[in-house]
C-alpha cells in the first residue's frame, strides 16, 4: 500500500481560487429526478418507477450499494497488489543465505502454495466477520493488534477534526465577510503557506518551538494505556496542531470560494435588497445553499485525517494505524498490510459516501420532491 | 401631495474592462428626472440595454456588479437615499422600497419555504410580530390568487410554478407595506396566459394596498394597463415622459412612434394551399425517460409557405421540432419531406436530407461558437455540403451577408463584436448557406427587442419571397402568427389543438384554449385589461 500523500490532502477538482467548479447547489448529486415525469406517466421497470416517486430514498440506496460494490472491488486490488509485489517473507524473514527449502516450509506454513484465489476467498470470508487472520511476524492476532491502534488513530483525528472542522468554516465565512480586504488577505496567506509545506517540515517545527525551545508541549506522543484522559490530551496537542493546519487552507479555502459563488446568484440580491445585514446573508442565505460542496472537502478531508496520518504519526512516535502499517510493510507481514490497507480504504469510501448522501440531503429538490 | 419619489439628473456610471484594453468608463444612464406620487404607477419602457432596470434599482440605492450612481438625487420623502450610510440604505430597502426581479424561480432562495421568505423582511426591519406577518402573508396570497393560500407559505420555490413564483414575489414586495415596489419585468419570462393572470393580480394588489410602484417592462402594451404615467428611455437617456394616455395615443416622440406601431405588420396567407413539402402523420414522442411529450401531432406544410406552430412553454412546439430535425426520433407515426418519408433518426438520414432542412435558434448566442468569425460560421454548411473553399465561398458568404442585410464588412467580426440582432442575421445566413427548403425557426425573435424583432421578421419574409423557402416558426407570440404565417398549428400540453389555415384557426368560433391564448395577448390599448378581466368574470358567471 502507498504510505499516504506527502503534502497534505491533493486540491480536488482544482480549486485554488475564487469558483468553485461545480454549480454550487447541485454538487455531488448528478442525479435529478425529472419534475416533469413525476406528474406525467410513468413507465418502465419497477426500480424506474421507484426513482422517479422516491428519489431520495432511491438515491441514497443507490450510493450504499455503491460504496459495498467499491469495497469488494477494492479488497481484490489490495490482494492483487500485494500479491504482485516483489519479495516475499520468507526471504526476508530467513535473509539472503536460506536455503531453498527452509523457504519452501516456510511458505508452505503459511499456506502461500494454495492458489491466490483460493486465498483471496479464505482472507475476504474472514475479513467480512472482523477476523484478519495471524501477523506473520508476531504470530498474534491482527483484529486485536489493530483494535488497538485504530483507536489511537481515530481519537487523534477526532480531536483535529474537532478543530479543524468549525474552524474552518468559520474562518471561510469570516474571509468571505471580509472578501478582498486585510482579514481575508491575512487568511489566506497563513492557510496557504500552511497547506504548502509537508506536515512533516510542520510537526518538526512545532517539535523544535513548542517541545524543545518553550517546554510546553510532549514530545514524543507516545501514548500508553494506563495514561489518564488529560494526559493523552497533553501527549497528542502537537500531532493534532499539525494535522489541523495541513487540512484547514483546503476546506477554508473551498467554504469561501462556495459561499462566494452562492453570493453572486440572484437570490442573495434579493436578500440584499430586503436590507438584510451582511453575515445574515451569509449565514441565511448563502450558506445552506453552498453546503454541498463543503461537505463534500469536509469529507475527503476528514477521510485524509484518518488514512492519511502515516507521516505524522511516525515523526511524533505516536502508536496508530499508520505507523503499525509501516512497520508491516519493511518486514512484508501480509496479513497486517492487506487488514491495514482494507480499514483505510473504508474509512475512506464510507466518509465519502456520507458525504454523498449528506449534499443529497441537503439539496431542497430532492428533500422536497414536488 | 408632496411626491412620494423625485429622482433629479439622475447620472449612472460602470466600469468596463476591455480586454488588452485600459479600463473604461460607460456612462448608462444620464439626465434621468422624474416625479412619483403616493399610489401612482410609473412605466418605465425601453429595450435592453436602456438602463431602465438601472434606474430602477437607484430607487434601492443599489447598484448591480461594478454600477455606480455617480450624480443627481434620489429622494424618497425629501430625504437623499443616496447619502445614507449601509444602515441607513439597509433600513430603507426591504422597508420602505421594496423590488420585484424579472425571474423569481432566481430570485427566491431554493432552501427556505416561500412562507418564511416572504415574511423575513418584515420580521427583521421589526416592522410585525410574526403572528401578524403570517396573517398578511396569507391576505397576500388570496390577494394575489395563489392556490391554498393556507398552505402556500409551507412550500419550497420548486415546488410552484414560474407564475405562481412571480406573485409570491410581489407578495414579498408588499408584505412589509412599502410606500414603493420597483417592478422589474415580472411577466416577461412567462406565459401569455399566465401573464394575464399576473398582471392582474399585481394591479389589483398595488391598487388595493395603494402603494406606488415603478414598473419596468420591454412591452409598451403591458404597461398602459397598469400605469398613469410611462417614461421611454433609450441608450440612458429620456425619450418621452407624459401621462400613459398622451404616450399611446399621441406619442410626440418618433422612437416612440415606432414602439407603438410596432407589431401591427399583418400578412394575407397564401390562397393555395396544396403542394405539400412537409407532411407530419400521427407522431408521438417520449423521452428516454418514458415521458410522452407529443401524443398524435398532424399536421402538414406547402411549399414556399409558412405554418406557425404556436403554444406555452411545455406544448411540445419545441419537441416537435426535434422530431422533425431527426434528433428525437418519435415512437409513432412518420414525417414525409417532399413526397419521402425520412429516416426517424438523424443518423440515418442523408446528407442531402440533411442540406434541405435547417435550423435557426432562440439564442443565437449558444448556437453559435465565439471563437470562430462570421466567415467561418457561415462558410462551414458551404464546404460541408457543397465542398466550396477559397475565393469562390468568401464570395458566396459575401453575397449570403448581402441577402442579410449585413454585408462583406462584418467578414471577420467575431460573435461577441455583433449585436442580439446581428447575431440572428448571422444565424439566418448560416442557415441559407445549405440551400435548404425548410427552414426551422424556434422562437428566433423572442430574446429579442421588438423593433429589432420586426427587423427580423421582414428579413425572412423578404427571404421567403427571394428564395421560396417555406418556414416552420415555432413562437408563443400571436402577433407573429399574425404576421408571417399562412397555417397555424395550435398546441397545448402535447397536443394539436387547431390546425389550418390562419384565417380559419385566428377566427370565430373558437375552441377553450385558443380563445384563452387570443384573449390573453395584451393589445396596446388602455383599459384593455379590465376588458378582458370583465368578460372573464361574466363567463364564469354565466356557467
Amino acid at each position: 500500500m502507498e504510505s499516504g500523500p506527502i503534502t497534505g490532502p491533493v486540491l480536488t477538482d482544482g480549486v485554488a481560487g475564487e469558483t468553485v467548479p461545480r454549480s454550487a447547489d447541485l454538487s455531488g448529486v448528478p442525479a435529478k429526478p425529472n419534475p416533469a415525469a413525476a406528474t406525467g406517466e410513468i413507465g418502465g421497470t419497477f426500480w424506474r418507477r421507484f426513482v422517479l416517486r422516491r428519489p431520495l430514498v432511491a438515491l441514497i440506496l443507490q450510493r450504499l450499494g455503491l460504496s459495498v460494490g467499491l469495497l469488494f472491488a477494492v479488497s481484490l486490488m489490495i490482494f492483487g497488489g500485494i500479491e504482485a509485489l516483489p519479495g516475499d517473507f520468507a526471504t526476508t524473514y530467513l535473509g539472503q543465505s536460506a536455503t531453498p527449502q527452509a523457504v519452501e516450509n516456510i511458505r508452505k506454513d503459511l499456506g502461500l502454495d494454495r492458489p491466490w484465489s483460493e486465498r483471496y476467498l479464505s482472507w475476504l470470508g474472514g475479513a467480512v466477520k472482523g477476523d484478519f487472520g495471524t501477523s506473520w511476524a508476531s504470530k498474534n492476532s491482527v483484529s486485536e493488534q489493530i483494535g488497538n491502534r485504530l483507536g489511537n488513530s481515530l481519537f487523534l483525528a477526532f480531536f483535529a477534526a474537532l478543530i479543524s472542522v468549525p474552524l474552518a468554516v468559520g474562518l471561510g465565512m469570516l474571509a468571505v465577510q471580509f472578501r478582498n480586504r486585510l482579514p481575508d488577505k491575512i487568511i489566506n496567506v497563513i492557510s496557504l503557506a500552511a497547506i504548502s509545506l509537508p506536515e512533516f517540515f510542520i510537526g518538526y517545527l512545532l517539535i523544535m518551538f513548542f517541545a524543545v525551545q518553550l517546554g510546553v508541549a510532549t514530545f514524543p506522543a507516545t501514548v500508553y494505556d494506563s495514561m489518564t484522559l488529560s494526559e493523552r490530551l497533553s501527549a497528542i496537542a502537537l500531532p493534532v496542531a499539525t494535522l489541523v493546519l495541513v487540512v484547514l487552507a483546503h476546506m477554508m479555502r473551498m467554504t469561501r470560494a462556495a459561499i462566494l459563488n452562492v453570493m453572486s446568484s440572484a437570490y442573495v440580491e434579493t436578500a440584499e435588497l430586503k436590507g438584510l445585514g451582511t453575515f445574515r446573508i451569509i449565514a441565511r442565505h448563502a450558506a445552506p445553499n453552498a453546503v454541498a460542496p463543503v461537505i463534500n472537502v469536509i469529507a475527503l478531508n476528514l477521510a485524509y485525517l484518518v488514512v492519511g496520518v502515516v507521516v505524522v504519526e511516525v515523526v511524533f512516535v505516536y502508536p496508530g494505524m499508520g505507523q503499525y502499517m509501516v512497520d508491516a510493510v519493511t518486514v512484508r507481514d501480509m496479513p497486517v498490510v492487506q487488514a491495514c490497507g482494507l480499514i483505510f480504504a473504508a474509512f475512506y469510501i464510507f466518509l465519502n459516501m456520507a458525504a454523498d448522501i449528506l449534499a443529497i440531503l441537503a439539496n431542497p429538490r430532492l428533500r422536497h420532491p414536488r | 401631495m408632496p411626491d412620494l419619489l423625485s429622482v433629479k439628473n439622475l447620472k449612472i456610471e460602470a466600469t468596463s474592462y476591455p480586454p488588452g484594453e485600459p479600463p473604461k468608463v460607460v456612462t448608462l444612464v444620464e439626465g434621468v428626472s422624474f416625479n412619483l406620487e403616493k399610489g401612482k404607477v410609473l412605466g418605465l419602457i425601453g429595450e435592453s440595454g436602456a438602463g431602465k432596470s438601472t434606474i430602477g434599482l437607484s430607487a434601492l440605492a443599489y447598484g448591480r456588479g461594478g454600477v455606480r450612481i455617480t450624480g443627481g438625487e434620489v429622494l424618497l420623502n425629501g430625504r437623499d437615499i443616496l447619502k445614507l450610510d449601509r444602515g441607513g440604505i439597509n433600513s430603507v430597502r426591504g422597508c420602505h422600497v421594496c423590488y420585484v426581479a424579472q425571474s423569481a424561480a432566481a430570485a427566491f432562495n431554493p432552501a427556505h419555504k416561500l412562507g418564511d421568505q416572504v415574511i423575513e423582511a418584515s420580521l427583521r426591519h421589526g416592522i410585525m410580530s410574526k403572528e401578524d406577518a403570517k396573517k398578511r402573508a396569507l391576505y397576500l396570497f388570496r390577494v394575489l390568487g395563489l392556490p391554498n393560500p393556507e398552505s402556500f407559505g409551507e412550500r419550497y420555490p420548486h415546488q410552484v410554478s414560474g407564475g405562481q413564483l412571480q406573485r409570491a414575489m410581489t407578495a414579498m414586495a408588499l408584505c412589509p407595506n412599502p410606500e414603493l415596489i420597483v417592478f422589474d419585468e415580472p411577466t416577461t419570462a412567462l406565459d401569455v396566459t399566465t401573464q394575464i393572470d399576473v398582471l392582474a393580480a399585481i394591479k389589483h394588489a398595488i391598487e388595493e394596498t395603494h402603494t406606488a410602484a415603478l414598473y419596468i417592462t420591454h412591452d409598451l402594451a403591458v404597461v398602459a394597463q397598469i400605469s398613469d404615467d410611462i417614461m421611454v428611455l433609450r441608450h440612458g437617456k429620456t425619450v418621452e415622459y407624459g401621462t400613459t394616455k398622451q404616450v399611446i395615443e399621441a406619442p410626440k416622440e418618433d422612437y416612440t412612434r415606432a414602439l407603438v406601431s410596432v407589431r401591427q405588420t399583418k400578412r394575407d396567407e397564401a390562397s393555395d394551399q396544396s403542394g405539400t413539402l412537409l407532411k407530419i402523420d400521427h407522431v408521438h414522442a417520449a423521452y428516454g425517460n418514458g415521458f410522452k411529450v407529443l401524443h398524435d401531432v398532424s399536421m402538414h406544410l406547402s411549399k414556399g409557405q409558412t405554418l406557425a406552430i404556436v403554444g406555452e412553454s411545455g406544448s411540445g412546439k419545441s419537441t416537435l421540432a426535434r422530431v422533425i430535425t431527426g434528433l428525437l426520433p418519435p415512437t409513432e407515426g412518420r414525417i414525409t419531406f417532399d413526397g419521402k418519408e425520412l429516416p426517424k433518426a438523424l443518423k440515418g438520414r442523408t446528407n442531402e436530407e440533411l442540406r434541405r432542412i435547417q435550423m435557426i435558434y432562440q439564442m443565437a448566442d449558444t448556437a453559435m461558437n465565439p471563437r470562430q468569425t462570421v466567415r467561418d460560421i457561415v462558410g462551414r454548411p458551404l464546404s460541408f455540403y457543397f465542398g466550396m473553399h477559397g475565393g469562390k465561398k468568401t464570395e458566396r458568404v459575401g453575397e449570403l451577408l448581402d441577402q442579410i442585410e449585413m454585408g462583406s464588412r462584418f467578414l471577420d467580426r467575431y460573435p461577441a463584436e455583433l449585436s442580439g440582432g446581428q447575431k440572428q442575421r448571422v444565424a439566418i445566413a448560416r442557415a441559407l448557406a445549405a440551400r435548404p427548403e425548410l427552414i426551422l425557426c424556434d422562437e428566433p425573435t423572442s430574446a429579442l427587442d421588438p423593433l429589432v424583432a420586426e427587423g427580423i421578421l421582414n428579413l425572412l419574409m423578404k427571404l421567403q419571397e427571394e428564395t421560396a423557402v417555406s418556414y416552420v416558426f415555432i413562437t408563443h407570440d400571436i402577433a407573429i402568427v399574425r404576421a408571417i404565417a399562412d397555417s397555424v398549428a395550435v398546441m397545448h400540453r402535447g397536443r394539436l389543438v387547431r390546425f389550418g389555415p390562419k384565417s380559419k384557426v385566428l377566427s370565430p368560433p373558437f375552441d377553450d384554449y385558443t380563445d384563452l391564448l387570443l384573449k390573453s395577448v395584451p393589445e396596446m390599448e388602455i383599459g384593455w385589461l379590465e376588458r378582458v378581466l370583465k368578460t372573464r368574470r361574466m363567463e364564469s358567471a354565466g356557467n
